[in-house]
């Protein structure tokens, strides 16, 4: 028996090894799943286990997504929807912001409306759409103000908890070097509260396009909800399918915009953050 | 109210000039009082040591003076030109190190060149461009000095700068801000429990007691002092009693090693 056993004593595992923290493997790994679920619709459906009315193939759904863009002009039915989503958004995302700051800064601004915004972000969006289309009738308006609406409260929130979370020794200290007022919000307390601004912006996103579907039942002419309407009504599944894959390509497409941001705002976080 | 620019004593003003004068301040935190009617004068240049037990008001005194706290009677008076370092580095983690030095200051002041310049003093030269998180607690420490000491004080607060500091990593920042006080001349107020710093490091030994100051002298062993030697000890001996520290328990040998079998089983987690 060796001396170190004798002791008791062990050599310590690293808990995670360089090839597991990353590498070429990592973007292999994440395609895997979304592919074995396409390998087994294929399967299913050219087994003939599953009726085409019900369940198109992977054929049939792509030749229908060449249908869509080349005659039904799918291209111009995105933009449509994307510029309401992004329009509407932008609005309430910015809305939230400034509140969440001015709410998470000044006790006067918490004390005006906190009580009132968390009154008003447990009411269901749904609820609002007929009390839209009686206010703002059937237009624009009230789709990109639903869509503002409910981005504005996820992105308050988190501003509004990442700005109270900012460590207070840190700006007493930056208080006794001068720094004060809005060079001491957009220097320190912007950058510091970002994990949070980033987290609401990811769930604004990710809403603003949950709530372009709800909103683009109303009264439409152009649109991934107009297309997913005419489909409904004349019973078409792989244009369903389609606009559904879409819509899942948009919340990607938001997801990695968020990352991207990340990278570029928090430069800092590198040393900090787990992962 | 005219805020003094450099520094207007208010009463008894005297021919030489003062850093710092405190008028019995007093400061009570629900029903306690913390700072009983102190007063205090500091010359500038010099270096004073401010001891006390925990919870003795050291750094209620310190924070009054950087202008955190306000006193609930009594006046004290400061030079505008003043600046803290606190017992955390305190840096913001989202601006480089060198930003970080030149952080609040505008116009010339606020370059490169002179957050670098401040850098080199304290070592840290070649990390100007570093992630505060990068940093080791004593960079962090240091940048966190530089910081204070780029504005050019005339009163330099340190508040317990090297309590979180490892035994080698407080030597050679004991030396720096030695150093570095007599470059720059500021008058220097440390708040700190530690008696052996004090007498290495300072001009001057107040003791904090009861919300006053109950001891006061000059240190006269020369520089560079060591932790050893008759006068040391001695005045050790006596800054400890001041504390309430009996030197003969301090220095009771009965230290019962940790058990082997507890070491073992630590380390094998």
């Amino acid at each position: 028996m060796s001396e170190q056993q004798q002791w008791n004593l062990v050599q310590p595992r690293l808990t995670q090894t360089a090839e597991e923290a990353g590498g070429r493997l990592g973007f292999g790994r994440r395609a895997a799943a979304p592919l074995a679920l396409v390998a087994l619709w294929w399967g299913a459906t050219a087994a003939g286990w599953i009726d085409p009315s019900v369940l198109p193939g992977p054929g049939a759904v792509s030749g229908g997504f060449v249908r869509l863009w080349s005659e039904d002009g799918l291209l111009q039915h995105l933009g449509v929807s994307l510029g309401r989503a992004l329009s509407g958004g932008i609005i309430g995302i910015f809305a939230g912001l400034l509140l969440g700051l001015v709410a998470g800064l000044s006790r006067l601004g918490e004390e005006l409306y906190d009580s009132l915004i968390q009154m008003l972000r447990t009411i269901p969006f749904l609820a609002l759409i007929p009390l839209f289309i009686v206010w703002f009738g059937i237009g624009e308006a009230p789709k990109l103000l639903l869509i503002a609406l409910a981005t504005c409260f996820p992105m308050y929130l988190n501003v509004y908890a990442g700005v109270r979370n900012v460590d207070r020794k840190v700006i007493e200290a930056m208080g006794s070097f001068g720094l004060t007022g809005p060079r001491l919000i957009l220097e320190v307390v912007i950058p510091l509260a970002m994990p949070s601004i980033l987290t609401g912006l990811r769930y604004s996103l990710g809403i603003s396009v949950l709530v372009l579907v709800a909103a683009e039942q109303i009264n439409t002419s152009a649109g991934l909800g107009y297309l997913l309407n005419t489909a409904q009504a004349y019973q078409q599944v792989d244009v369903i399918l389609i606009c559904i894959a879409i819509y899942s390509v948009l919340g990607l497409l938001a997801d990695l915009t968020v990352r991207l941001l990340e990278k570029l705002l928090m430069p800092w976080r590198v040393g900090v953050a787990a992962r | 109210m005219n805020a003094p620019r450099n520094f207007l004593p208010t009463k008894n003003s005297t021919k030489t000039p003062l850093a710092v004068k405190v008028a019995d301040v007093s400061r009570i935190f629900d029903g306690r009082t913390v700072l009983d009617s102190l007063s205090l004068d500091i010359r500038p240049g010099e270096f004073v040591a401010l001891l006390g037990a925990s919870g003795s008001g050291k750094t209620t005194l310190l924070r009054i003076l950087a202008g955190l706290d306000a006193p609930d009677a009594g006046e004290a008076w400061v030079p505008e030109a003043r600046t803290v370092v606190y017992q955390e580095p305190r840096l913001v983690l989202s601006r480089r190190v060198w930003r970080n030095v030149v952080v609040g200051l505008s116009g010339p002041q606020a370059t490169r060149d002179q957050a670098v310049k401040a850098l080199a003093e304290v070592g840290l030269r070649e990390r100007a461009d570093a992630w505060p998180a990068t940093l080791s607690g004593g960079e962090a420490q240091r940048a966190a000095l530089a910081r204070a000491l780029v504005r050019e004080p005339r009163l330099l607060l340190l508040d317990e700068p090297f309590a979180a500091l490892d035994a080698l990593t407080r030597l050679k920042m004991q030396r720096l801000i030695r150093d570095l006080c007599q470059v720059h001349g500021p008058a220097t107020l440390l708040v700190t429990h530690d008696v052996e710093e004090a007498i290495l490091l300072a001009d001057r030994i107040l003791v904090l007691r009861e919300g006053a100051i109950a001891f006061d002298a000059q240190v006269s062993i020369p520089h560079p002092r060591e932790a050893e030697g008759q006068r040391f000890d001695a005045l050790r001996a006596q800054l400890l009693g001041e504390l309430g520290v009996s030197v003969a328990a301090r220095a009771a040998p009965n230290i019962t090693p940790i058990a082997p079998r507890h070491g073992a089983v630590l380390l094998a987690n």
